[in-house]
């Protein structure tokens, strides 16, 4: 385990690495100038050229990487072109909102997910199973801001219960209004997520109830429930989990949407209004933390696979079967 | 348009201030100004400009202007929501008998917000930071007139120009008076105005708190929140549930109906200066050709794309002046709709059978839509137009800075920005002498009277010319909870001054 641990992390850092300088080059390959964003309709050419030299894009790239890494490794993230704030702070402000949001959703739909699809799966006869299965097909084909525009209109604009939108501006000083703030977006999101989710875990199920070793086990006299316990759970939920790690990290970044809809200032707004400014620190700093993030999560997706899988041990990365 | 134009900052009591800018809405006196009013109110703005930083010298945007503007920075003079220039900062200023000196007397007592008083010193700083190598204020090539700056005495600012500028006081109004000691103007501010920064979280709001020392008369609120969003029906279900008391600037005209029959909200009709425009680059075939232009003009229903988009908002224009600058003329009669004429036009041209060209078209609203119509309009001419969608982004760098279009679709926001045609390195490339030889003319004239004489000309030479095709203006629509009042209603260049606004406790 020890000796797994160490490969694992040593690919983590080699992936963010490589990374860090994927982001740098594919970023300096979009068309554009981020000087534009602060210019206005009438600057001379003289006043281009000095926004550029202001933020330091008429450096050599080699020069821009080297200073990037630099302040990378002295823990930086470097200051926005546009706004002059540092962009570490502004990201941790916009992971307050994300960070809670994400979770949220994500226990949410597992609560949500997890039931209904093991039913789904085991009651697929009768008519609620056969309704769960229906649910969820078309809970996928849902567009989120549709679903957040409901939700705002039945339960904010009409009841009056929950704001339509927005996030405190002092954050989580006030928690109960931040909490507030965070429902219907939180229901938003999980509902979404789990109807996928609800799929994943039906077919999980159904491979386990057809399964050869749950009718030993009960053969040998366990109860249906006590097989599903010892053998089912186990086996179902080793490819529910890698599907748990994607949708957790693409929800990170993935909720840009419901967080227009919602007006909150998350991580995935702060990314969109770097990429139209070409703030290239912020989107630097934006995706360095989220690529972390992914690999943070998708590492500790693997190491919960291998406890509850054995047969995993083996390998360096992967979980499903 | 308001009957009291003379009314100045400090001396008019809040009443007859409230009475004016009710006056300007044109709706009669069912404002709220008349009942009692919560002199600690927190007034909640709404609004999707976001600055980009606090300095408006160095691109903060659209959105700085709105929020801090006549709010937390003032100037020596100011540009009211009518349009008019008044004194501010300066108390009085005399022009010497060559028009080329300004000597400015500065009010006394004003402090800034760090607590140090105002000094000549410090209006001699905020200028030379407008016109400073590195500086990104819209205002720099209008003030490089200026040849130098004394201060004589604490109070007194002499000021030399290089050659005669009648619009230097006007373009006064956009220079900020900063501390000259204040440090990241970016981030933080040191203005004289009604309010002090309290505290701006980036992606979600900016608030202000009233200033105990402000030297005139003390805000109407306690504090103003500017709430952001990205999203027009975001923002309107803000004001539905009472998040927002006030939209800045509405731009989801499909809304409006909601709130015009609802009692609880105000829909505000008022002027802008934003115009929108088919600008044509007058360098490239076949826009050279001025009968080519003049047929575009005449193939496009501004009434009907007007409509459109705005319903019943919105002006015609048939030139770049909106009705509020000086010199504006109704010229909608010159190329007006006429699908014969259209026709006539590009067969004289030689263009009978039509051409093609590529409309390099901003992918955000209104512009995707106009381009839409205007293909359906000009194809009845047979132009075929070829619809190009890009980032603001690449707008900058494709049309504005290498000039590689044929025709584009731009709003330009600002009053009194005729005087760009007199520019033939402007993107646009609309070159011809006499234009710009009036323009300068004009600049030199000795009197506002002179001034608007001869841009009065350039206006008719310009859509004689059909230099562009102004499409329409945009309507300026303020939605105000009815507990509100005291709100501006024009938002002249964006501003959004905040100090007179009244909320019913």
């Amino acid at each position: 385990m020890a000796r797994y641990l160490v490969r694992r992390l040593a690919f983590l850092a080699v992936s963010l690495a490589l990374a860090s300088v994927v982001l740098f080059v594919l970023l300096r390959m979009l068309p554009g100038d981020p000087a534009n964003a602060l210019t206005s309709v009438g600057a001379s050419p003289e006043q281009i050229a000095a926004a550029r030299h202001a933020i330091g894009s008429d450096r050599p790239l080699p020069e821009q990487f080297t200073h990037w890494i630099g302040q990378l490794a002295s823990g930086d993230l470097g200051t926005s072109f546009v706004s002059s704030l540092p962009v570490g702070p502004e990201v941790a402000a916009r992971l307050d909102v994300t960070v809670p949001l994400t979770l949220a959703a994500f226990v949410l739909a597992v609560l949500i997910a997890v039931p209904a699809g093991f039913t789904a799966a085991h009651k697929r006869h009768t008519w609620y199973g056969t309704l769960l299965s229906g649910v969820s097909q078309l809970g996928i084909a849902i567009p989120v801001f549709w679903l957040g525009m409901i939700l705002i209109a039945v339960f904010a604009l009409n009841a009056g219960w929950l704001p339509s939108g927005g996030f405190p501006q002092d954050g989580w000083d006030d928690p109960a209004e931040a909490v507030r703030s965070l429902v219907l977006p939180v229901v938003t999101i999980a509902l979404v997520m789990s109807a996928s989710l609800i799929r994943y875990v039906r077919s999980a199920t159904l491979d386990v109830l057809g399964s050869d070793y749950l009718r030993t086990a009960r053969a040998l006299g366990s109860s249906f429930g006590g097989a599903m316990r010892r053998h089912g759970l186990r086996n179902a939920s080793v490819p529910v989990i890698s599907v748990l790690g994607i949708e957790l990290a693409s929800t990170l970044l993935g909720a840009v949407v419901v967080e227009s809809v919602y007006a909150l200032p998350g991580l995935g707004s702060m990314l969109a209004t770097g990429i139209a400014q070409h703030d290239y620190p912020v989107i630097q700093g934006v995706l360095f933390v989220s690529t972390l993030a992914v690999l943070v999560i998708g590492f500790v997706a693997d190491l919960v696979q291998r406890i509850i899988d054995p047969r995993l041990r083996g390998r360096l990365s992967g979980g499903s079967r | 348009m308001s009957t009291k134009k003379n009314v100045l900052f400090g001396t008019a009591t809040v009443a007859a201030l409230a009475v004016a800018l009710t006056a300007c809405g044109g709706s009669g006196g069912t404002s709220a100004s008349g009942g009692t009013w919560d002199k600690d109110a927190v007034v909640n703005i709404g609004s999707l400009y976001e600055p980009q930083n606090l300095d408006n010298t160095a691109g903060g945007g659209q959105g700085v202007t709105e929020a801090l503007n006549g709010n937390v920075y003032e100037g020596l003079f100011r540009l009211t929501d009518d349009g008019e220039v008044e004194k501010l900062l300066a108390q009085d200023y005399e022009t010497g008998a060559d028009g080329l000196t300004y000597t400015f007397t500065l009010r006394d007592g004003v402090k800034f917000h760090s607590g140090k008083e105002l000094t000549s010193e410090d209006v001699k700083y905020s200028l030379e930071k407008v016109l400073a190598a590195d500086s990104q204020s819209a205002r720099k090539g209008n003030l490089e007139v200026v040849k130098d700056i004394a201060t004589p005495d604490k109070r007194t600012v002499k000021i030399t120009l290089s050659k005669k500028s009648i619009s230097f006081v006007y373009n006064l109004s956009y220079v900020w008076i900063i501390n000259s000691q204040a440090k990241e103007l970016k981030t933080t501010e040191d203005g004289t105005g009604p309010y002090t920064l309290n505290k701006w979280t980036r992606g979600s709001a900016l608030s202000l708190n009233r200033f105990a020392d402000y030297w005139g008369d003390a805000a109407a609120n306690k504090q103003v929140v500017f709430h952001y969003y990205k999203d027009a029906s975001a923002l309107n279900n803000a004001l539905l549930t009472n998040a927002v008391d006030v939209v800045t600037s509405e731009q989801s005209p499909d809304a409006l109906e909601q709130f015009k029959s609802n009692g609880a909200y105000k829909v505000n009709d008022g002027n802008s200066t934003t115009k929108l425009l088919l600008a044509f680059n007058d360098k490239a075939k076949p826009f050279t050709d001025v009968k080519v232009r003049q047929a575009v003009s005449a193939a496009i229903d501004d009434k009907k794309l007007l409509e459109s988009v705005w319903g019943g908002y919105g002006k015609q224009i048939g030139s770049m002046v909106p009705p509020t600058d000086p010199w504006y003329e109704d010229l909608t009669d010159v190329n007006a709709y006429d699908v014969t004429k259209a026709k006539k036009l590009l067969s004289e041209a030689g263009y009978a059978k039509g051409f093609s060209f590529t409309l390099d078209t901003p992918n955000y609203d209104p512009h995707p839509t106009a381009a839409t119509f205007i293909k359906s309009q000009l194809a009845k001419v047979g132009i075929t137009v070829k619809i190009n969608t890009i980032t603001p982004d690449e707008w900058y760098t494709k049309v504005y800075k290498n000039h590689d279009f044929s025709a584009t679709l731009q709003e330009h926001v600002n009053d009194r920005d005729l005087v760009w045609y007199g520019n033939p390195d402007f993107y646009w490339g609309y070159d011809n002498p006499q234009v710009t030889r009036w323009v300068e003319q004009a600049e030199e004239a000795s009197s506002t009277a002179g001034q608007t004489e001869l841009l009065k000309k350039v206006n008719r030479q310009t859509a004689e010319d059909a230099a562009s095709d102004w499409l329409y203006l945009y309507p300026q629509i303020v939605v105000a909870n009815d507990k509100l009042s005291g709100y501006p209603l024009n938002g002249l260049n964006s501003q959004f001054f905040a100090y007179d606004i009244k909320k019913k406790g």
